[in-house]
């Protein structure tokens, strides 16, 4: 699995979000072996540089950082602030966001679209949000995009995997474009789900922050991860709608 | 002069972005900037004139999901 050329171990990415403290947030970060992790741009007040402090905490955790566009409405909006971020963060990656319905947060795929081509025109290298939308999903792959990252469900609802057979779909259709499960989850057993379709990551962030213990929470998703991609692996049996005994009839008494 | 400055209105000695960042607190401040909806690189800042009007946007690093 490689993200533009990076290789990272762990499979879980991480938001910086809502934790209840800066404290929390390291922790939490750490326990989960997290190598990436998400990160925006906000207005900065001069007089308490808040955003200064978060930076410092940030970089002290030695992870690499994918910059969001989150909240952004249209193309030009999603540019510069990928512009900015790119200036600010010093990368060349950038979680494309252009959201088209405020309700669901669900993106607009169409000025997705557009934004990724001039984005990647740019240099940039564009992990975009997506539905689980095959069609959209090509163009963004001729677009140039290296990494697609259907959700899971809307951000921040916890709902786990709305769509398992439109996830399945974009697994089989594009087997060796790296996918990431992006919103959505609210448990490690959604991301273990997530990773026994084959997912190669999932990306997460209010599951564990808004946990009533957020660093405990971290590791319990770093092991779904592990395990979810190990099962993945291992091949998984088949389904089926009726039982099947699993003891031996041959050689049961009769009685 | 005044100018919008992150929403909010400010009145300014300053007439170039980078004069006005020093003035509003901004020094050494890790921030990406924008006038009027396009995003100024921290080369341009200097060469860049405010105007009356103009609205400033100052973005730092913060926390994201």
């Amino acid at each position: 699995m490689k993200f533009y050329g990076h290789e990272p171990c762990s499979r879980l990415l991480l938001g910086t979000a809502q934790y209840p403290s800066p404290a929390i947030l390291s922790d939490a970060i750490k326990l989960s072996g997290t190598e990436i992790v998400t990160v925006s741009l906000r207005r900065e007040s001069g007089a308490t540089r808040a955003g200064q402090g978060f930076w410092s905490i940030v970089r002290d955790l030695d992870v690499k950082v994918l910059p969001n566009t989150a909240g952004c409405h249209s193309v030009k909006e999603a540019i510069s602030t990928a512009e900015m971020a790119r200036e600010v963060f010093q990368t060349a990656w950038i979680k494309l966001e252009v959201i088209g319905d405020d309700d669901t947060l669900q993106p607009d795929m169409f000025a997705t679209v557009e934004a990724a081509r001039i984005l990647i025109s740019e240099g940039f290298e564009v992990f975009p949000y997506m539905t689980e939308d095959l069609v959209v999903a090509e163009k963004l792959l001729q677009a140039g995009c290296q990494v697609l990252m259907p959700w899971g469900a809307p951000i921040g609802s916890g709902r786990g995997l709305n769509n398992v057979y439109g996830l399945r779909s974009l697994r089989a259709h594009f087997p060796d474009v790296p996918l990431i499960v992006d919103a959505g989850i609210g448990l490690p057993s959604h991301a273990a789900a997530a990773m026994e379709l084959g997912y190669d990551a999932v990306l997460l962030n209010t599951a564990v922050a808004k946990a009533v213990d957020p660093v405990q929470m971290a590791g319990a998703f770093a092991k779904a991860v592990a395990a979810g991609r190990e099962a993945f692996l291992a091949g998984p049996m088949e389904q089926r709608d009726m039982a099947a005994p699993s003891t031996p009839l041959i050689g049961k008494a009769f009685l | 002069m005044k100018i919008i400055c992150n929403g909010e209105q400010c009145d300014v000695a300053a007439d170039t972005l980078a004069r006005v960042l020093l003035e509003l607190g901004y020094a050494g401040a890790v921030v990406a900037t924008a006038v009027n909806g396009a995003f100024v690189p921290i080369s341009l800042r200097q060469n860049t004139p405010l105007k009356f009007g103009d609205a400033v946007e100052v973005l730092a690093p913060m926390q994201g999901g």
